[in-house]
């Protein structure tokens, strides 16, 4: 049987650019084919924006790589027309379980918060995720969206001009060049175009390595997530067991620092260590086994001039809390709307630079986190292993050091507190809608609030009067009209009106919020939408506190 | 904002400072310094207000040279 991982699922084909005797011109090219990559080209297709992708490679991802995948970005990939493939394949789980030595501390359950479509976490394969993602871009390609996907393009150089960039493409034919307004870098933590172009990529590199192994297995252990300090089997060390879809299980074990990467790969040695953990009698095969050393780091700046980095070749952090690829679809699900605004001349090209603004925030939460979850996994001096071990010491015995003990904060969104792009706020109305925050889901009368948000900007009505549709700018608003006086919306009411009456939101195309009020005037929505599109100048604040 | 109190405040400093050391009794180095950090921990989340925290940090570390004139 061939696994998907082995097959070319975008296969070499010369392109009609190979044969032009000038460059093609081409309004957005992605320089990779990861999941941000991927997400990236779905996104621009979806607005009809042209847009070709290049990947060295013609299959997904190789080795152990992204297994949970957060709600959010399932609500970004449900926008994006994949979210229930992915959630049909992955498993959900709730539970964790943290050990010590040989003794449980403590479990914990994520309780997901109700009335959302989308479940805290999922776990997937990242082949898979990346394989509806290729599905995806097949679909919309049969259905004429202007998206292509070119297999073993490998770009090797690249010229940045003020308007454009010229790419030069390595393919088995040999080279070609290629012009683009916009390049986006997707290119993985390794990104070739970041050197291409002598950029930074500075942080901390974790002086541990950690065995990474995918096993399949009839196994009895439930669908948990389990983590271990200093087990019996890992002495010292952690360990990590997560289910995946098929029968396939992870195993992560910390190795420590000085060892012989070569030999501890080789199955002669991993098998014993596994069987140390799963029992003699456990019956496995190996899917995957690879050695990684783990960083936090970020580019000084994500956006330059009219390359845009995206995903891990513009940040970086270690696995413990999955925020890789989780992010990185948050950076594109951030970027796009406004490239597309600035490609349409409706935004200026300074517009650009709030994704910097955004994104940057949230990669720096998100090296916070990790850097800081690493730190108490992996211990680096006697004193920071004194604490840890008094942490989870207590974690057993009372309730309070429960929350001190951190095998990995789970992705959350970030919120876009301070963005340029916020507009006016109403003091008695749910902080967690705040301008800059990301839409949470909801039940409403037909489905879910989240699929009728997104990709356009909304303007989202409770219980107050507003055009169903408004022009501004060239820029079209359609309205979503919702009521909670009935008492059947106790969820929306909860999580858009708090102490308010009635509400309006300005609700930009990436589903955050720009601006709200509590009553709908012309003249706000103008200078709030001007705001979220990067057009404002000086305004004097404008508070709305009425009820 | 409140404050760290830096003035005398326990009831019974004598009786306080003889059970500090009575719990160390007999405990090697490595499960004495794992015992002070559960102190800590312990009287930490008793504080529970991070300002507070943050000041006993910092009054903790200036302590680290002695105080007054460099006689
Ligand atoms: C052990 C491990 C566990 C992880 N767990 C999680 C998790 O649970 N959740 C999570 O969200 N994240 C996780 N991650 C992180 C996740 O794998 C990455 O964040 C994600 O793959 C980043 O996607 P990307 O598209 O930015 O880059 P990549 O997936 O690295 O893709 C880059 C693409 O660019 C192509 N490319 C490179 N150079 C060129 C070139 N010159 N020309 C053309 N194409 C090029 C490559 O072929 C590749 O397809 C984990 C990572 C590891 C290692």
């Amino acid at each position: 049987m061939t696994r998907i991982f082995e097959t070319p699922l975008y296969p070499y084909r010369r392109s009609a650019d190979q044969d032009s005797s000038e460059p093609a011109h081409h309004g957005v090219v992605v320089i990779g084919a990861g999941p941000i990559g991927l997400a990236a080209a779905i996104d621009l297709a979806l607005q009809d924006v042209p847009v070709v992708v290049l990947d060295e490679n013609d299959k997904v991802s190789w080795g152990s790589r992204a297994i949970c995948f957060a709600k959010r970005p399932l609500e970004i990939l449900d926008r994006l027309g994949c979210g229930d493939e992915m959630v049909e394949k992955g498993v959900v789980w709730n539970l964790g379980k943290v050990y010590f030595g040989d003794r449980k501390v403590y479990e914990f359950n994520l309780l997901p918060e109700e009335d959302h479509k989308r479940p805290a976490f999922i776990n997937l394969q990242q082949y898979y995720f990346e394989k509806f993602l290729v599905d995806r871009v097949l679909d919309l390609q049969a259905a004429g969206k202007p998206i292509e996907l070119r297999g073993r393009n490998t770009v090797t150089a690249l010229d940045a001009g003020e308007n454009g960039v010229r790419l030069t493409v390595d393919t088995p034919d040999g080279p070609y060049s290629i012009d683009a307004g916009w390049v986006i870098a997707c290119d993985g933590a390794g990104s070739p175009v970041r050197s291409m172009m002598g950029l930074d990529f500075v942080g901390r590199v974790f002086e541990d390595n950690f065995l990474i192994a995918d096993v399949r297995m009839e196994a009895r252990f439930p669908t948990e997530r389990w983590f271990w300090f200093d087990p019996p089997f890992n002495k010292g060390q952690s360990a990590l067991l997560h289910k995946q879809p098929d029968n396939v299980w992870r195993i992560d074990l910390q190795l420590g620092w000085d060892i012989d990467k070569e030999k501890e790969k080789r199955p002669e040695n991993v098998i014993p260590r596994l069987k140390a953990m799963l029992g003699d009698d456990a019956n496995f095969e190996l899917e995957w086994v690879s050695i990684y050393t783990f960083q936090c780091r970020r580019m000084e700046k994500f956006r330059h001039g009219r390359v845009i980095f995206a995903g891990d070749s513009a940040h970086q952090v270690s696995p413990f809390g999955a925020r890789g690829a989780n992010s990185g679809l948050q950076d594109t699900d951030n970027l796009v709307w406004k490239l597309k605004l600035v490609i349409d001349d409706k935004a200026p090209e300074s517009l650009l630079d709030s994704y910097d603004d955004e994104r940057i925030l949230a990669a720096d939460e998100n090296i916070l986190n990790s850097t800081r979850s690493t730190d108490f996994i992996t211990p680096k001096s006697e004193q920071s292993r004194v604490f840890r071990d008094a942490v989870l010491d207590l974690a057993g015995h009372f309730e309070f050091a429960r929350p001190i003990v951190n095998s990995g904060r789970l992705s959350v969104p970030a919120i876009y507190d301070g963005s340029p792009l916020n507009g006016p706020d109403v003091a008695v109305m749910p902080a967690r809608s705040r301008p800059g925050a990301p839409c949470a889901d909801a039940p409403i009368a037909d489905g879910w609030l989240l699929s009728h948000l997104g990709n356009g900007f909304r303007l989202l009505t409770i219980d107050a009067d507003a055009p169903d549709h408004i022009e501004i700018d060239g820029i079209g608003i359609d309205r979503l009209a919702l009521s909670a006086r009935d008492g059947r919306a106790p969820a929306l009411s909860e999580r858009y009106l708090g102490e308010a009456r009635s509400a309006v939101y300005l609700i930009r195309p990436d589903q955050h919020v720009a601006a709200r009020w509590t009553a709908y005037h012309e003249e706000n929505l103008r200078l709030a939408l001007r705001k979220a599109t990067g057009r404002a100048r000086q305004e004097p604040d404008q508070e709305d506190d009425e009820r | 904002m409140s404050e760290l109190q830096l003035k005398a405040n326990l009831s019974r400093p004598d009786d306080f400072y003889a059970a500090l050391l009575a719990a160390h009794e007999g405990l090697s180095k490595a499960e004495s310094d794992a015992l002070n950090a559960r102190l800590i921990l312990i009287l930490a989340n008793h504080i529970g207000d991070q300002s507070v925290l943050k000041q006993a940090l910092s009054a903790a570390l200036a302590a680290r040279h002695p105080a007054g004139g460099n006689t």
